[in-house]
């Protein structure tokens, strides 16, 4: 096991490790939400807030939940704060409410906050769990904002309800349904991996002494 | 017994059976599970309903401002509106005491400067294509005419069935139809009043919306009668 440093806690969710785009988690939101812009935001506000407090207080309890319960006292945190994000929402901003729909209640199963509480916030103290939180939960806010943003522009012609382009754009109405949620997800992966590996030497296939000769070889020549 | 951990070392992410790892089955009776999920589902609910009495009169306030709103569109800015119940086949704007008022159905009347009854707006909803398609519609029955149409709460798919609340022409068609209405396919219509074109593209959700209209027209009918409404 490798140590970390707390700065390491709080780059490794933005990016490196960024749920959505290399770990795959959250996809179900992820996809389902991120048609317009406002929605994508809303989505990965409502999972960061989860995410942190979820992760500050499985730390701060973690000498007193028992092994046996701890996914049931998890869920459960999960579970209240999820319940609060709900009616939070629904009183502040109830169009966004509306139009997220379901997948508000659906962060309760979320395995990016699961998985988070279970291997990092359940074995460190507060400060790094929530500074692991906040990196994570950034890491797919950026997501979000990115899957939104190509599926709103292409798909609407606009950008958070602004219009961007004049009245003969034809939106390309498939970015705005599920099939569009898939394709941004593939550019977006394809093109992360892109970046990450450039620059990188691929290694060159080996090159045999001429002196060594393949077992076949030898054994068309009549040896062993 | 001894369930108290010792602080851990900092470990990479992912990694399993740290120290301080949450304590072993053996060390913990089950009394104390029971005691570790019941003090913290009752820390949950006791926080969730904190939140629910400072949330639910905002949440109910921001409800009757989008009925209110729905109202003044469909009956098209009435001077003044009545909220009727539904109740012993009929419509009444005071059920008697004990009726739980929440749980009754409802229909609004819209009143002019004259305090003439102006139309009634009714809420409905249907299965569209995607999900149930609730809506709010103006109808005078004086005259048989539908006053407006506003969709309440819709999934249908965006940027085809969401036509049904986006097309204006779609949604100012319903301001003069005739009830009941017939589905038409646009550019096939004989000027019959009672047409409404659909939209292509968009079949199932216009039609599901005239349907929906249609039936609960049927459905209002009768409580107008048992009400003396209807003129």
């Amino acid at each position: 096991m490798r140590a970390t440093t707390a700065q390491q806690d709080l780059l490794r969710g933005i990016w490196r490790e960024n749920p959505v785009l290399v770990q795959l988690l959250g996809l179900c939101p992820a996809l389902a939400v991120t048609n317009t812009v406002a929605n994508g935001i809303a989505m990965g506000l409502a999972s960061f807030f989860v995410l942190v407090c979820s992760s500050i207080l499985v730390s701060l309890l973690r000498h007193h939940i028992p092994a046996e319960v701890r996914i049931t006292a998890y869920i459960l945190i999960i579970a209240t704060f999820v319940t609060l994000v709900d009616m939070l929402l629904a009183a502040i901003v109830p169009d966004i409410h509306t139009a997220l729909g379901a997948f508000i209640a659906l962060i309760v199963v979320n395995c990016m906050i699961l998985g988070r509480q279970e291997s990092f916030a359940a074995k460190r103290p507060v400060h790094r769990a929530a500074l692991d939180a906040i990196g994570t939960g950034t890491g797919f806010m950026i997501a979000m904002i990115l899957l939104s943003g190509v599926r709103e522009v292409l798909g609407n012609g606009t950008f958070l309800g602004f219009p961007l382009f004049g009245p003969n754009f034809e939106p390309w109405i498939v970015m705005i349904l599920p099939p569009g949620g898939f394709f941004t997800l593939g550019v977006l992966m394809l093109t992360l991996a892109w970046w990450t590996q450039r620059g990188v030497r691929r290694p060159q296939p080996r090159q045999w002494p001429h002196q060594v000769v393949s077992r076949d070889a030898a054994t068309a020549a009549g040896g062993d | 017994m001894s369930t108290t951990l010792q602080p851990q070392p900092d470990v990479q992410a992912g990694a399993g059976g740290a120290d301080g790892a949450p304590p072993s089955p053996q060390q913990v009776p089950a009394w104390r599970l029971v005691m570790t999920l019941a003090v913290a589902g009752s820390l949950a609910g006791l926080l969730i309903v904190s939140v629910h009495q400072w949330t639910e009169p905002r949440i109910m306030a921001h409800r009757a401002a989008a009925i209110a709103a729905a109202v003044d569109e469909v009956l098209q800015a009435p001077e003044r509106t009545e909220t009727l119940f539904v109740w012993e086949g009929g419509l009444t704007a005071a059920p008697p005491a004990g009726a739980d008022t929440a749980r009754l159905e409802k229909v609004w009347a819209g009143y002019d400067a004259a305090g003439e009854r102006i139309g009634y707006a009714v809420v409905g909803g249907e299965a569209g294509f995607q999900d149930v398609i609730r809506l709010m519609f103006g109808y005078d029955p004086a005259t048989q005419r539908v006053m407006g149409m506003r969709i309440l709460e819709s999934k249908e798919t965006p940027g085809l069935g969401d036509k049904i609340f986006k097309d204006e022409d779609f949604v100012n068609a319903f301001r003069t139809a005739q009830a009941p209405m017939i589905p038409t396919k646009p550019g096939t219509g004989t000027g019959d009043p009672r047409e409404v074109d659909t939209i292509t593209g968009a079949t199932i959700s216009a039609r599901t919306v005239i349907t929906i209209i249609n039936n609960r027209i049927e459905w209002l009918q009768p409580l107008l009668d048992g009400a003396g409404g209807g003129s």
